[in-house]
């Protein structure tokens, strides 16, 4: 049997969530044993049309050259998953879309001619077909493991979909929206993270992006209740995944709400 | 009768002044016990591992609402003057996390092994009648005849259960109307009433007679006695909430497309957190962690919840796809299937649901709600 092949591909991004592989440890070596690391650039092997049975994609599609490279991936990939909040949502840098980017680009670029922005910063599901989705800012080593294993096993991957507050409980944490110290984005928020931050006693700023089949709309109220003014709660959804249409839709509803003023 | 009144008819009681907690504790010890018991940690009360009695909760009182949650501590020396903390029992017995088997494959053979399930015997001291109710309500589906869970059992088998009665219900707990509390029922191995200087000792089960002769303990008082009393009677007075009789719950069932459903899912976040703390939820979802070559790997449980919708998927589709078909599976189930399922309701009054709920969603006035009205 030929051996499996692997890539790594870095789009906008921090590279964060290429750190995942890299601090695999153990896993790693194992790994590098069992497959053939093609193209990994942060790790040395440069490749990019190699074709491969697998290719990770860590970052969004913000620029022209963005677009053209996902397209020429995704033909040299026989699966694609797309890993961490930029490539499944937009990432951060997806603010712009909602903001005067090209006044953003001039503010922060000497020479910001050699950018060849795209009008909206996209997840790469915006551009090709991706098979599976790794969210989080940044995916961490179980996630990105469970998916090179379901993939080089053949079974269909896990998918997890629902909110961090189950996995934050069966860790023993104690809810600090109930308890008063923190706000929380748990309730809607994709499950997967190991509920870290509430081993260190804070609330969840919604990096794994939305759960599905969550109310958004209900804890918005909650959070408002709690005092948080309306512009602070559409903040809260318009963050690292401001682009996923979940948190979009919610962040814009309590931006248009009436007194949406900050009160 | 009361379950104290009951109780305090047909057995003697042992008197352990509060100045000798630690007796209690040293003769769990030297029986053979890790003590586990309640602590303050992240603001909440929590079961955790604890040595010396000035590591429980002294003076601390709880505050409870519909999705709220606060402690304080005042001037006095109880060490359970409060009612319950988000988890009790459950994660000692149906672990959150658990695995169930093991294989392995080389070239030849594929084999099966049971992972050792030796787990240190531990007292668990300051438990509550709704916690042993929903104890047996777990141990009804868990350990069933023919259908014995080993994973749950091994677990169960090394508690040693130090009872409480609880004297401090909290504004979320309505454990009288479901028959489950204050004081404790049955099901504990030694019970304790906690009294302003010292604690009525009760024994539970031969389990506790070890434990007993180390303390060799005087016999309580007729005043004692008398007090503890009326402090449980105050206990059950003082609650202001009540679950529905169980025949009148049945009625849920009639009412499956009641308007209320539509109004609750509006507010219900889809997040699941009742389910976690309540200490009767059993659903569990099984998953494969296999190594990274495939040769070998376990199986583990975690603990699900109806609230997901991975857990009503079926052929790649959910089958309770909105949050009201899901509250409905959950209220239904838990108030109504379960009387047919397991001779009574799911629901033992603790409250949890109801207190950490981060939208504080109170199932008893949507069960009451639900119940108003004839129609449907």
């Amino acid at each position: 049997m030929p051996r499996f092949r692997l890539a790594v591909h870095k789009f906008s991004s921090c590279d964060g969530c290429q750190l995942a592989l890299l601090n695999l440890g153990d896993a790693l070596l194992e790994l590098a044993e069992l497959v053939d690391i093609v193209h990994f650039a942060e790790a040395g092997p440069v490749n990019e049309d190699a074709p491969v049975d697998l290719a990770l994609v860590e970052g969004s599609v913000s620029t022209a050259h963005d677009v053209e490279r996902i397209r020429r991936i995704r033909d040299s990939a026989r699966v694609l998953v797309a890993i961490g909040a930029c490539a499944t949502a937009g990432g951060l840098q997806s603010l712009r879309n909602r903001a005067d980017g090209a006044a953003w680009l001039s503010g922060i670029y000497d020479a910001p001619q050699h950018i060849d922005f795209v009008a909206q910063v996209a997840p790469v599901s915006a551009h090709v077909k991706v098979d599976l989705e790794l969210w989080g800012c940044p995916v961490n080593k179980q996630q990105v493991l469970a998916a090179l294993k379901d993939v080089m096993l053949g079974v269909a991957p896990r998918r997890p979909t629902a909110s961090l507050c189950l996995e934050c409980k069966r860790l023993g944490r104690v809810c600090t929206l109930v308890t008063g110290s923190d706000v929380c984005m748990g309730p809607v928020t994709r499950a997967g993270c190991g509920a870290l931050c509430q081993g260190r006693g804070r609330g969840c700023y919604a990096c794994f992006g939305p759960a599905e089949g969550v109310n958004t709309e209900a804890l918005g109220r909650r959070l408002h209740a709690g005092g948080l003014t309306t512009d602070d709660v559409a903040r809260r959804f318009h963050f690292i995944n401001a682009n996923a249409p979940a948190f979009a839709a919610a962040g814009d509803a309590w931006r248009r709400r009436d007194g949406g003023d900050g009160t | 009768m009361s379950d104290f009144a009951k109780r305090a008819e047909t057995l003697a009681a042992g008197y352990l002044p509060r100045t000798e907690l630690q007796r209690l504790l040293d003769a769990l010890v030297s029986t053979g016990y890790r003590c586990v018991g309640p602590r303050v940690r992240d603001g909440a009360i929590q079961y955790l591992p604890l040595d010396r009695a000035d590591e429980f909760p002294v003076g601390v009182r709880d505050h409870q609402e519909p999705g709220s949650y606060r402690v304080e501590v005042v001037d006095d020396e109880r060490c359970f003057a409060w009612a319950n903390g988000p988890q009790a029992l459950k994660p000692l017995t149906f672990a959150p996390d658990e695995v169930l088997w093991q294989f392995s494959a080389d070239a030849s053979d594929l084999s099966f092994t049971t992972p050792t399930r030796a787990h240190p015997m531990t007292a668990v001291i300051g438990v509550r009648g709704c916690d042993l109710a929903a104890l047996r309500l777990q141990e009804a589906h868990f350990l069933a005849p023919g259908n014995r869970d080993p994973a749950y059992a091994a677990r169960r088998e090394a508690l040693f259960l130090v009872g409480v009665d609880c004297s401090h219900p909290a504004a979320t707990c309505f454990c009288t109307s479901t028959g489950d509390g204050p004081s404790l029922g049955s099901g504990y191995d030694l019970a304790l009433t906690e009294l302003d200087d010292g604690f009525l000792v009760w024994r539970g089960s031969r389990l506790a007679d070890a434990v007993l002769a180390t303390l060799d303990l005087p016999p309580a008082d007729a005043q004692l006695l008398r007090r503890a009393k009326d402090q449980q009677a105050q206990a059950a007075a003082a609650q202001q909430r009540r679950m529905p009789a169980p025949q009148r719950l049945m009625g849920l069932m009639q009412r499956l497309d009641h308007a209320q459903w539509d109004d609750v899912a509006a507010r219900c976040l889809g997040c699941g957190n009742c389910t976690a703390v309540c200490p009767s939820c059993f659903c569990s979802s099984h998953r494969a962690e296999p190594a990274l070559d495939g040769l070998s790997g376990s199986q583990v449980r975690s603990w699900d919840s109806c609230f997901t919708l991975e857990h009503s998927t079926m052929h790649g589709r959910p089958v309770r796809a909105d949050i009201r078909t899901r509250y409905r599976q959950w209220l239904t189930h838990k108030l109504a299937g379960w009387q047919s399922q397991y001779g009574r309701s799911g629901c033992v009054g603790c409250g949890r649901c109801i207190t950490w709920c981060p939208v504080g969603i109170d199932l008893t006035a949507e069960a009451a709600a639900l119940l108003e009205t004839d129609s449907a």
